[in-house]
């Protein structure tokens, strides 16, 4: 036990003297939870558009105040004609364009059929169709503040409520995302690193050349960087919830269970891509390039999985982080508990006992 | 001399598929001794020394070492030897009071021991203003020097040494022996791979691998006397002549 402790501490020393080492565990969560925060965000704002009223009456009027309003738009003209709409999409610095036709508010009182026209640049099409989406939503309320006062026979009015997330914040899909990404690659990296750079130093023979049992050298290794990676993960939270007004509605020692989980599953991914290379550079690329792309790709914060190919959804399964994402997305903002997330939990543990055994084979089969 | 035999191995082999490393090799290591295990690159040698150290099991033969089979008793064998790698093999980033506790730690040397055994230490090698500064910052000499003492910090029956002198200088190289003397003469045998041949005749017996055979044992006055030269080099070269295996 004394000499695990000693172990312990030579690990600390590696990771605190090592200013690069510091950087890459605290620097990046820090600048992954800024980055995707504030600066990758789905939500638009400040859109330009322009309108061409050819109605020009109350209701159009009413309509375009509320456009204003609201944050999403900026109108930066409102008396285009049809042809001049089509030159300022042309020169690209407006995304939409609504057309109010003559005779607009009459057809509306009277006919109960008023055409309003959206002209959106689908040269982006998500952003069209999130700018469609916002102005459309904004002449809907307008309606159904009128048929308070005037009951339309026979109206199907859609009440749409966005259950768990209201404002519809990208944050709330990116935090989780983050935390996945953080601590898969961080552990990853941290722990292949480690065993490696003892291997290329020689200080691994004489280790294995000790008394020392070396199942323990792995372990001790584990202990720090399980360690500073749960302190990783609380600087992570804390960062989201004060900053970015991220909620946890579940339990958060659940949130830390399944994070512990992560955590060791991808400490044992490190330990097979250490057992697999002997120099450090190889094992940095295997973790970062072997990692990144499909965390990124796979996990769902980026890319909803249900657009992707079958094979590449299948494929999706066997990416810890995907699993984890959607734990940690139940227990932040749904607020359940283990009950209901069960089966990803049982999956995660499964990942890690499968790997822990593999790379501890490969381990022994290099002593011999 | 006593004439306890500390490393005994009787044909010792080791293949890696078709590549024979190590073919029957059969030698005696008696207490105390210093003894050099000599060749060319590529010649067995440390894969010899890692069968001996456990590192490596061999494909067949026996050895014992401080009368602990190589197959069955590693654990009691790994507690009765040191070990120096032959690349650098102490932390270069941590200080060298904090290598040698813990290189004393997990050996289980007691604190108060590991205490007595630093001081002293750091009082023969002469480094008492360097014991605070970061192994990486000390010259190469002065590193090997260190590894060797940290190597012998629990006082092992045997210590193996892989080419513990790789790129030092002649006089660093010369104090570099006179520890391992100073080691020889209170009871610890050692066991040294070289390819230094002016190395060798500091050694009381060599043996000398060609192809992973042992080509010739003896002192190394015997030696230059059997072969009718004037320096180990030439008795080097008049044996490792027949070599078919280019040195890599």
């Amino acid at each position: 036990m004394n000499q695990f402790l000693l172990f312990v501490r030579k690990e600390f020393y590696h990771v605190f003297r090592d200013p690069k080492t510091l950087l890459l565990l605290f620097g990046m969560p820090i600048a992954q939870i800024i980055l995707f925060g504030f600066a990758l965000t789905n939500e638009i704002k400040n859109s330009t558009i322009v309108i061409a009223d050819y109605a020009n009456d109350i209701a159009s009027h009413q309509i375009i105040e509320k456009l204003a309003a609201s944050n999403n738009f900026e109108i930066q003209n409102q008396n285009l004609s049809h042809v001049e709409i089509e030159g300022a999409f042309k020169k690209g610095d407006i995304k939409l364009a609504i057309v109010f036709p003559a005779n607009f508010n009459n057809d509306l009182l009277h006919t109960n059929n008023a055409q309003v026209q959206i002209i959106a640049d689908a040269s982006d099409p998500n952003t069209a169709n999130t700018l469609t989406n916002y102005a459309s939503t904004i002449i809907k309320d307008y309606q159904r503040e009128l048929t308070g006062n005037i009951m339309a026979p026979l109206q199907i009015n859609t009440n749409v409520r966005m259950i768990y997330n209201p404002e519809l914040k990208g944050v709330f899909n990116f935090v989780p995302g983050v935390m996945a990404l953080v601590l898969l690659l961080v552990c990853v990296l941290m722990t292949s690193v480690s065993i490696v750079r003892e291997k290329e130093s020689g200080t691994m023979e004489v280790l294995l050349v000790s008394p020392f049992n070396p199942i323990l050298v792995i372990i001790s290794k584990a202990v720090p960087y399980f360690f500073l990676s749960i302190i990783n993960l609380t600087v992570i939270l804390v960062l989201s919830t004060t900053l970015m007004g991220m909620p946890i509605n579940g339990s958060i020692g659940l949130l830390y269970f399944e994070s512990s989980l992560l955590i060791l599953c991808a400490l044992s991914l490190g330990l097979l891509i250490s057992n697999s290379t002997d120099s450090q550079q190889a094992a940095m690329l295997i973790s970062l390039m072997g990692m990144l792309l499909p965390v990124m790709m796979f996990t769902g914060f980026m890319f909803p999985l249900e657009n992707m190919p079958t094979g590449l959804q299948l494929f999706a399964n066997i990416v810890p982080s995907k699993w984890y994402y959607i734990a940690v997305k139940s227990i932040m903002i749904k607020g359940l508990g283990l009950s209901e997330i069960w089966r990803e939990t049982l999956i995660l543990a499964g990942m890690t006992a499968v790997l822990l055994t593999i790379s501890n084979r490969k381990f022994k089969i290099r002593l011999s | 001399m006593e004439t306890d035999i500390v490393i005994k191995t009787e044909k010792l082999t080791k293949r890696f598929g078709d590549f024979i490393a190590t073919n029957q090799i059969t030698f005696d290591v008696q207490a105390g001794e210093i003894f050099g295990f000599l060749g060319a690159n590529g010649a067995g040698k440390t894969t010899a020394m890692k069968m001996l150290c456990g590192l490596s099991t061999p494909t067949s033969g026996n050895a014992t070492i401080a009368g602990f089979d190589i197959y069955r008793e590693t654990e009691q064998i790994k507690k009765n030897i040191g070990y120096m790698s032959q690349k650098f093999s102490l932390y270069e980033d941590l200080t060298v009071l904090e290598n040698i506790n813990f290189f004393g730690g997990i050996y289980g040397l007691s604190k108060k021991r590991l205490s007595e055994k630093s001081e002293s230490l750091i009082e023969t090698l002469n480094m008492k203003e360097l014991r605070k500064k970061l192994v990486g910052s000390l010259p190469l000499g002065w590193k090997q020097k260190l590894a060797f003492s940290v190597s012998i910090l629990h006082e092992p029956k045997i210590v193996f040494l892989d080419e513990p002198t790789g790129g030092v200088d002649p006089v660093t190289r010369r104090q570099f022996w006179d520890l391992l003397y100073a080691a020889a003469d209170r009871g610890i045998t050692i066991f040294v791979t070289t390819h230094y041949m002016d190395e060798a005749e500091y050694c009381n017996r060599i043996t000398m691998m060609v192809d992973g055979e042992i080509k010739a044992l003896d002192t190394p006055k015997k030696l230059m006397q059997q072969y009718s030269s004037d320096s180990m080099d030439e008795v080097f070269y008049e044996l490792a002549r027949g070599a078919k295996r280019k040195a890599d």
